[in-house]
């Protein structure tokens, strides 16, 4: 679950980060009245999870009420153009209206997870305020890092040995171990996947704030923190995400694509073989879907009209090598779309194989229908019908 | 030899009275793997339908049994606190089959239990042909024999070992690693000890899209198993880039993570890799071919 940056601020805010004065609205109005109550100059963003709002023109400045209102019609005026990650851009719904710094220097500052080490790194550069990509690939030796010790946790020299190493300002050094520390207090408390400040800012007056916050949740730590769910209703899921959940998946098990070749397996892993075995057949795939481990009947029903009903297969190969998921079931699933179902009609190809393959075959053949060996044989045979 | 488990290895189940730990308990008693009895908090002294003896604590299960391997069929809350008591208990190899275990408790497991081997989470598990399955793999598809295989994703590892059985090639042990971004046992722990196994004489690798636990294999083979005969295969190489599909690991970002670059990684150590689970077979078949 990723965090809009109101929302991720608000947890820098508990951990004892400084940020900038702000307030979170919804309309051009609610922008005006906040700039209003206070005096300065200010900063109004657009909350939405992808990056590039800069570039977009959806962060814009407001010195007054009437200026602030004006900027805030216009960041609401359009969604945030498409790019390769997000090719159908995102809705704007709400706005952030922050305190403007009198920014000096601007630094980077993130915590993640390591997978080949299996530590949580601490990584700083010099560079901040642009993409971390563009900064690893300019100035790869400019991000210092620093590989945490889960059993000793954070300590104040990491921060120390990490402003000289990356040979941040000199202004930023007595500030920045408890920064990091505080981060890396909310990183372990929320089992957070990624937090990012960028940019870290030193200002004129030699203070350090984070101006931006980015924070990555692990879906599976939600349930140590119930307030989150909340937090999630304001989050958008796009549709695919939205049709994963209404069918009982989890929301990153389907995916959709403009081919013609619905596609169902158990497992992530075999679901993209699947895929991989229908191109190679000279098919274009209509999905991905994992219907996960240990899919019952109904699961399995509620798939196959996901991918009839929402996407264009005109032929649909499920694919299942069993193993905590029983052929049986899966059996029973298929059984039970082709004869309750009210969606329309498409050939099926099926290949049952695994825990209880014998009983899932003699379900299968008690209605009629006839597996196929091997995931080739199954692809080849969905893309023919698929012409 | 196998690596890491045979048919004398002693197995407790923690989670054997529910519904997967029991189930699959009765299948790898049926493949034939010494499970010496299992682990329920509250329904110590009880049997299962076995006849297996069930204890409150992992503690109390090794004492009376001398158990060195654990399989974990817990709920994600409490896989942490359950791997915790099998290495607080003396247990030197654990198997978790749990799906959905935050990463931060993986983080702190694997920081905190030097000595005791983990597989998974969110894994089927490993079996050694003919002698001894820990985990939810149909065992009929195995047939014992000389390549070892490790892959990321469970069904795919069934899919190739099914393939394999077919064309008449045995295996040795497969090893299901699981896909989650921090596992246990990586594809580099899986080869060194295949590196070190007299009885394996081939590796097949199946990796996937997301991550660089493939270019870090790659590496190690290039160093340390280049007369090996290996095949490698990427899953989801028509994945759209930028989509997260599944695994949490699965997401392409900027080059790091990509069918390419895996791809080359391998080509360049030496591996062939198959456009098609269907092709290892004869990709294995023709390097063994070159060495023999």
């Amino acid at each position: 679950m990723n965090l809009m940056e109101y929302q991720g601020k608000e947890l820098f805010k508990r951990a004892g980060i400084p940020v900038p004065r702000s307030g979170h609205a919804l309309t051009p109005n609610e922008v005006a009245e906040h700039i209003e109550k206070t005096v300065g100059e200010w900063v109004v963003k657009a909350q939405v999870l992808m990056g590039g709002r800069g570039k977009a023109g959806k962060i814009k400045f407001a010195n007054t009420a009437d200026e602030g209102r004006a900027v805030a019609t216009d960041i609401l005026a359009t969604p945030m153009p498409g790019n390769r990650q997000n090719p159908q851009g995102e809705e704007i719904k709400s706005l952030l209206v922050e305190e403007k710094l009198p920014i000096a220097k601007e630094a980077y500052c993130a915590i993640a997870i390591d997978r080949t080490q299996k530590k949580p790194v601490i990584m700083v550069s010099r560079f901040g305020g642009m993409d971390i990509e563009e900064v690893a690939e300019k100035h790869p030796d400019s991000i210092a890092k620093f590989y945490v010790d889960t059993a000793i946790g954070y300590s104040p020299f990491i921060g120390r040995e990490l402003a000289f190493e990356s040979e941040l300002d000199p202004g930023y050094r007595k500030q920045l171990p408890a920064i990091v520390g505080a981060l890396y207090d909310l990183f372990f408390r929320y089992g957070a996947k990624l937090v990012e400040i960028n940019p870290l800012v030193l200002t004129s007056e030699g203070r350090v704030f984070a101006s931006d916050a980015k924070v990555e949740l692990d879906d599976d730590a939600l349930f140590r923190n119930p307030e989150f769910a909340e937090w999630q209703k304001h989050l958008p899921l796009d549709e695919d995400e939205q049709l994963a959940v209404k069918a009982g998946l989890g929301i990153r098990n389907f995916r959709r694509f403009d081919g013609n070749v619905g596609t169902m397996a158990n497992g992530a892993g075999l679901a993209m073989a699947t895929m991989d075995a229908v191109t190679n057949a000279g098919g274009k795939i209509a999905n991905f879907l994992d219907v996960g481990g240990g899919a019952n009947a109904e699961r399995v029903r509620n798939c196959y009209e996901l991918v009839v009903n929402n996407t264009g297969a005109k032929s649909f190969f499920v694919n299942i090598f069993g193993g905590i998921t029983r052929g049986d079931e899966v059996a029973k699933g298929i059984v039970a779309a082709m004869k309750e179902t009210t969606s329309r009609k498409i050939p099926l190809v099926i290949r049952l194989t695994g825990t209880n393959e014998a009983e899932g075959r003699k379900i299968l053949a008690d209605n009629n229908m006839t597996p196929v060996e091997t995931m080739d044989e199954g692809a080849k045979k969905a893309v023919e019908l698929a012409q | 030899m196998s690596i890491f488990l045979d048919k004398n290895s002693k197995v407790i189940v923690q989670g054997i009275t529910g519904s997967e730990g029991s189930y699959h308990t009765d299948r790898m008693v049926k493949y034939g793997t010494n499970i010496v009895g299992g682990v329920t908090p509250g329904k110590g002294g009880q049997k299962t339908p076995h006849g297996l003896p069930v204890f409150d604590t992992v503690k109390d299960a090794v004492e009376a049994t001398g158990a060195t391997h654990t399989c974990i069929f817990v709920p994600p809350p409490f896989a942490a606190d359950a791997l915790y008591e099998a290495y607080e208990a003396g247990i030197t190899f654990a198997v978790c089959i749990t799906e959905g275990v935050p990463v931060h408790d993986m983080l702190k497991v694997v920081g905190t239990t030097p000595g005791m081997r983990i597989i998974g989470p969110n894994c089927p598990g490993l079996v050694s042909p003919g002698k001894a399955s820990i985990g939810i793999m149909p065992g009929h598809v195995f047939t014992p024999g000389n390549v070892g295989l490790i892959s990321r994703s469970g069904t795919l590892t069934y899919e190739v070992v099914d393939l394999l059985t077919r064309a008449g090639i045995g295996q040795s042990t497969c090893i299901g690693i699981g896909g989650d971004p921090i596992i246990g046992t990586t594809f580099v722990d899986c080869l060194r000890e295949f590196k070190n196994d007299s009885e394996t004489t081939a590796v097949v690798v199946c990796g996937e899209i997301g991550g660089s636990d493939e270019e870090d294999a790659a590496a190690f083979i290039r160093e340390h198993m280049p007369g090996t005969p290996i095949v490698a295969f990427i899953g989801g190489r028509n994945a759209p880039p930028g989509k997260s599909l599944g695994h949490a690991g699965a997401i392409i970002s900027g080059n790091f993570g990509t069918p390419q670059s895996k791809i080359a990684a391998f080509e360049a150590a030496g591996v062939p890799v198959a456009d098609r689970p269907s092709e290892i077979p004869r990709l294995l078949s023709e390097r063994l071919a070159v060495t023999a």
